[in-house]
């Protein structure tokens, strides 16, 4: 890694990385404290895939991803104060909180969510690439999903059609090795993610998702041939979610070893690490990094405080256009 | 005699008919070594082994036709979805392939698969983890809907079900899988299909609900008695195919009907049961069948209790049929 990061760039993603973490264990220091309900999945362990991947993109880009988004979504420049808000279910959420935690929009960032539905997103990507390449947009759309994604029917068709329409999508999957409490071995034949994609001619790599640099550096690769006209890319990024599925999942299927094994390469002391080995960081960047970062999770958590909740009139809003409305009981 | 909630009974009836029919095969996401995202097959993945208890990929539509595949050889699949929600994926094996293996091969292939799934609202699951989708799948011919709302009837119910020979959608009320607790035999106790159980007698006002509103028409009845007003009250358990007689007997003798479901209102089953009534009551009936029900929404993430019937809407309709 040495040398491969200039020291604003590396602060840069550090500071990203150690957001998006403290942000997500605040989360759940809020879920206990029953100011967020329903269900909450975090993305503690997995940040370098999100940040590494949105600097690789650009701002016309489209991105899509899955109920463990709240990290693609602050990483793509959604203000952690409105995927605060949203998951108290506030109207100063960014979908006025409607959708809560696994439904984070944000149009104006080109942000197409937040879904609950296990590759509910893909299909759909396939389709924002399809009108992309109708309209000669140079536009990639980059799906976010997990490992688990891979065994559904919609993945399979989304993989086929991409490939024979030659679309401009970006498949990334990321790779945690669990899909709720079962590992990939028990869940696939074909525990090599990538050649899945290969065999529908999507072009298909791995890459560490525990090394930011080398996510950033594998997905402006794989941006590039699918801006180029190559038609749609996979990428696999190896990870690994240190706490339990969601709030509800009492986490009792993998070993001790095996969650502090990939402790062992956690993304953000690594690139410390990569960092400091080149000199570039010192002990008062990362004070003065874990103060910023929770100056800025605590002002989320503040809009989201003082944010109101959506009036009871408004509970038929948003089904269909705008239209008289009439309440029956 | 044991008190259980329902997670406890449907586990009960699982254990049990596992244990007396080496056919019954569970399988689904989740379901063996980690016994269910709601725990309710704990422990069948340690007595029965994996051949028996089935750990599946995410693949809603492979679990249903796995499911299919097995019952046209004699075996009794009990697949589960983890929520009602997640069925979609596989709606077309249950609508196109399962609910008309017997009708298409002329009575030759009949096929009792029995789908479990937790349902409904009351959470704060949002959108995609409280959905009453019940009509849906009471529209189509050759399935079967039941909706317990007692751990005694959802461990009775759930037996009889794995005792017949057609396709069944069971559906569990989620909101009140571990509130819900009652007695329940731990023996081999069966409750028939298609047979509502009057909860309450009264004869000012039928009222009939299923599933989690059960316990909402209940607290209504209860709020009702409070002003004279006495209701009777019918859980009706199954869905299809349902009890009309009990319904008509009832009516018949109240003259006013309140019916209650979590699901929006448009299309919902509570169409289908004022339908019914109407066909063959109407000249029984002192005022118009009253609906309260969801709203016809998406399943709201933080308005949910202004969303879902409760006892006071329910009250609120019970007067209206009897001021009318
Ligand atoms: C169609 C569907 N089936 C089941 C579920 C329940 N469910 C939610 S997340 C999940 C596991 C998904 O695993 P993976 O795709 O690997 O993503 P990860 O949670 O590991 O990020 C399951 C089974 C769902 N949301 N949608
Ligand atoms: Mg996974």
């Amino acid at each position: 890694m040495s040398g491969a990061v200039s020291r604003e760039r590396g602060l840069e993603l550090l500071r990203e990385m150690m957001l998006i973490r403290r942000f997500e264990e605040r989360c759940a220091e809020l879920y206990s404290a029953g100011f967020i309900r329903g269900f909450l999945h975090l993305y503690v362990g997995e940040e370098a895939i999100a940040t590494g991947a949105m600097r690789a993109l650009s701002p016309e880009d489209n991105v899509i991803s899955t109920y463990r988004e709240h990290g693609h979504a602050i990483a793509r420049g959604v203000p952690p104060g409105e995927v605060m808000a949203e998951m108290y279910g506030k109207v100063e959420g960014s979908s006025g909180g409607r959708g809560g935690s696994m439904h984070i929009f944000d149009a104006s960032r080109r942000f197409y969510g937040g879904h609950a539905i296990v590759a509910g997103g893909l299909p759909v990507a396939v389709g924002m690439a399809l009108a992309d390449a109708l309209q000669n947009e140079n536009r990639v759309t980059a799906c976010f999903f997990g490992d688990g994604a891979v065994a559904e029917g919609a993945f399979h068709e989304s993989m086929n059609l991409a490939a024979l329409w030659n679309l401009p999508v970006l498949f990334l999957c990321e790779n945690n090795f669990y899909a709720m409490g079962t590992h990939l071995s028990r869940a696939q034949a074909e525990t090599n993610l990538a050649r899945k994609a290969a065999s529908y001619r999507v072009p298909a790599d791995k890459v560490d998702g525990m090394d930011v640099l080398a996510v950033e550096a594998a997905v402006r690769r794989e941006v590039q041939a699918v801006r180029d006209g190559g038609g749609p890319r996979f990428l696999e990024c190896e990870t690994y979610r240190y706490r339990a599925h969601s709030m509800y999942d009492p986490d009792r299927y993998r070993s001790k070893q095996e969650i502090e094994g990939w402790r062992r390469r956690d993304p953000i002391a690594t690139l410390k690490g990569a960092l400091r080995a080149d000199h570039i960081l010192y002990e008062e960047d990362v004070s003065a990094l874990e103060a910023s970062v929770e100056d800025e999770v605590e002002g989320a958590v503040r809009v989201a405080e003082e944010g109101s909740l959506e009036p009871v009139e408004d509970l038929l809003k948003n089904v269909y256009t705008p239209r008289e409305i009439r309440w029956r009981r | 005699m044991a008190t259980m909630n329902i997670i406890q009974a449907v586990n009960s009836a699982l254990h049990i008919e596992m244990a007396r029919e080496s056919k019954v095969v569970v399988l689904g996401e989740d379901v063996g070594k980690f016994g269910g995202v709601f725990r309710a097959t704990s422990g069948l993945y340690d007595q029965f082994g994996p051949d028996r208890v089935i750990d599946t990929p995410l693949a809603e539509g492979g679990i249903i036709g796995s499911a299919i595949g097995m019952a046209l050889y004699g075996m009794r699949p009990v697949p589960e979805i983890q929520f009602a929600d997640f069925i979609f994926p596989a709606f077309d094996q249950i609508v196109n392939e399962l609910a008309k293996f017997r009708y298409r091969s002329g009575g030759q292939y009949p096929c009792p698969v029995v789908i479990r799934t937790p349902y409904g609202g009351g959470i704060r699951g949002g959108h995609y983890h409280s959905q009453s989708p019940e009509s849906m799948f009471a529209h189509v011919a050759g399935l079967q809907v039941v909706i317990p709302s007692t751990p005694a009837d959802a461990k009775g119910l759930l037996l009889s079900c794995l005792r017949q020979n057609d396709p069944v959608l069971f559906m569990e009320p989620k909101r009140i899988y571990r509130a819900a607790r009652g007695e329940v035999d731990e023996g081999d106790t069966t409750i028939p299909l298609g047979k509502a159980n009057v909860v309450r007698e009264g004869e000012h006002c039928t009222l009939i609900a299923y599933g989690a509103m059960l316990s909402v028409i209940e607290e209504a009845a209860n709020k009702a008695a409070e002003q004279g007003i006495r209701c009777e009250v019918i859980d009706l358990r199954t869905l299809v195919p349902f009890d009309v007689e009990t319904l008509i007997a009832s009516v018949k003798k109240t003259g006013r009907a309140v019916v209650v479901h979590e699901a929006p209102r448009t299309c919902g089953y509570g169409a289908e049961l004022v339908a019914s009534i109407c066909e063959r009551a109407m000249e029984y009936l002192e005022a118009p069948i009253q609906r309260v029900t969801g709203f016809d929404t998406p399943f709201p993430y933080v308005l949910e209790h202004e969303y879902l019937p409760n006892a006071d809407r329910v009250l609120g309709a019970v007067r209206e049929t009897l001021e009318w």
